[in-house]
């Protein structure tokens, strides 16, 4: 059993680098699992791709303006992120732009501008940790903040999820019964906004976003009720999580791609293991003639 | 019991392009109306005037005391994504939704009459199942029980035959019946002639204009039907403004 200690949890304890980007990622996990399901279902995957593109120039100005600073880099990537999707939301209305179009219009031009500002003030290094992460970078501040985020992510949807599904599964029910159903996507999106600004200290703002959607499009294969599905995809994400951090430290590899990948390899296992609708249960039905 | 329902001059649309203009009229508390018109003629769009679901663009509805939070609406069950994770009971719960709203608490009881919903329409045994797993019939079987939980003074029903076959058609028309019979008001949009002349009193010809309103045999007449194709036949993108009548 020592070697089982060895690989699997002497890093946590030796390093408390470790503990801390492990800590990190667990509570990321809880918030993501059930806003990433939330978001698939709504088919909004693409709000959160733009979301997460969009918080880069938000975080750089915030570090232009006030350094290394994490409150500021904080509300800047929020207010930006949340912003890409308001505004986008706002041409979709005005204009015949698709959705789709528009948003990624929208954080395309967000991304060279984030890029930009950084490259302009700082050095490639700095660029390097924010977009793919670094889990050197998760001190006590960001691991509350992390923590911090992922308690109001757990309580606001314990409020807000009757009103949240319901508008997900039948928006004209909800505006006939006049049941707020704006309101109620207008906090779920900064609930998205809030989880991948907490992921981008550990995971990057470019790979946290797949902490969101990979484990909730992978859980679609296993469950087939809305709080199930959350709960397979939380499942996914703390795993994600824990594996990718020990291969990134065993390989070296930067945290947030090792973290999105071995989500990735969760998403690719279900895609062909699932067990609803997975491509191994198409098999061709059981012969129902006799001869 | 309310008043009727009086639309005077109503007109309704999308995109700044009227779909039904000009409609006047009333449905009479109680009373069992048929709305037929061709595709397109603005029968749906009517509905969701009525309902709150779309401003009107002109005119105005006197809902007869009511707010369009007291109609029970039917949706065109193609306008619901069927392969959404929910089960049908939780689908059918939905139907509280007026009485406890956003945050209200689920009870036994309220679990218990969404049951007895389900079974009115057929439906017991059927709790757990996703809803993406049921026919057609099943599905629209689920509507009328989420509607049945409502417990609405009127009714307003959008295709609520299409895609059913022969046997959930009674079965749902035998439901209609009995829930016009306690007083409720009626109103639903369907295609098949014979069956508003033999189900529904009343009937409403709508081809972007009331073409006729009243009862059924006066109403659905071959001129009035002919009348009502050619109208729906001539959409116009470019229509031009409707002349100002004096009133």
């Amino acid at each position: 059993m020592t070697w089982f200690f060895d690989v699997f949890c002497s890093p946590f304890a030796e390093f408390s680098f470790m503990r801390h980007a492990l800590a990190a990622c667990l509570a990321l996990a809880l918030g993501c699992g059930p806003v990433g399901t939330l978001l698939v279902l709504r088919r909004m995957s693409l709000s959160g791709d733009a979301i997460s593109h969009a918080v880069l120039p938000g975080a750089a100005a915030g570090f232009l303006l006030y350094g290394l600073s994490l409150p500021a880099m904080t509300v800047g990537g929020f207010l930006a992120g949340l912003g890409v999707v308001l505004l986008s939301g706002a041409v979709t209305r005005l204009t015949p732009l698709r959705e789709d179009a528009s948003l990624a219009a929208m954080y395309t031009m967000a991304l060279a501008l984030g890029v930009l500002l950084i490259s302009v003030k700082g050095t490639s290094v700095d660029l390097m940790h924010v977009l793919f992460g670094s889990i050197l970078a998760v001190d006590d501040a960001s691991l509350l903040l992390v923590a911090g985020v992922a308690s109001a992510t757990v309580l606001v949807l314990a409020v807000i999820y009757r009103p949240l599904v319901a508008e997900c599964f039948d928006p004209e029910f909800l505006r006939a019964a006049r049941g707020g159903g704006s309101a109620v996507h207008l906090v779920f999106m900064s609930l998205v906004a809030l989880n991948l600004v907490a992921g981008f200290r550990s995971l990057g703002t470019l790979m946290s976003v797949g902490l969101l959607i990979l484990p909730a499009t992978a859980a679609r294969f296993w469950a087939g009720e809305v709080w199930s599905q959350s709960l397979a995809a939380t499942l996914m994400a703390l795993a994600s999580g824990y594996f990718g951090l020990l291969l990134s430290y065993y390989r070296e590899w930067p945290s947030g791609p090792a973290i999105v990948l071995t989500a990735g390899a969760c998403y690719l296992v279900s895609l062909v293991c699932g067990t609803r609708q997975g491509l191994l249960s198409k098999r061709p039905p059981r012969r129902h003639l006799k001869h | 019991m309310h008043g009727p329902i009086v639309l005077t001059d109503l007109t309704a649309g999308y995109n700044r392009h009227p779909a039904v203009h000009h409609v006047s009229g009333a449905f009479a508390p109680g009373s069992l109306t048929a709305v037929i018109g061709p595709n397109g003629s603005g029968k749906s769009t009517l509905l969701k005037t009525l309902v709150g679901l779309i401003a009107p663009m002109g005119g105005t509805i006197d809902l007869g005391g009511l707010t369009p939070r007291d109609l029970g609406y039917l949706p065109q069950m193609a306008e619901i994504d069927r392969s959404f994770p929910i089960t049908v009971l939780d689908m059918v719960a939905l139907g509280h939704w007026h009485a406890l709203g956003a945050f209200g608490r689920m009870t036994p009881e309220h679990f218990a009459e969404a049951g007895r919903a389900m079974a009115a329409v057929g439906l017991a045994g059927f709790e757990r199942r996703a809803i993406g797993t049921l026919s057609a019939g099943q599905f629209q079987r689920v509507l009328f029980a989420r509607l049945l939980l409502r417990d609405a003074p009127v009714i307003l029903l959008d295709e609520p035959f299409t895609a059913v076959d022969a046997k959930t058609t009674a079965d749902l028309l035998g439901l209609i019946h009995a829930l016009n019979r306690d007083g409720r008001t009626v109103v639903a949009v369907i295609h098949d002639l014979d069956q508003a002349r033999a189900h529904f009193p009343q009937a409403l010809l709508l081809a972007r204009e009331a073409i006729a309103w009243g009862s059924s045999e006066h109403t659905l007449t071959p001129a009035a039907l002919d009348a009502a194709r050619c109208m729906a036949e001539a959409w116009d993108e470019n229509a031009p403004p409707c002349p100002v009548v004096p009133s």
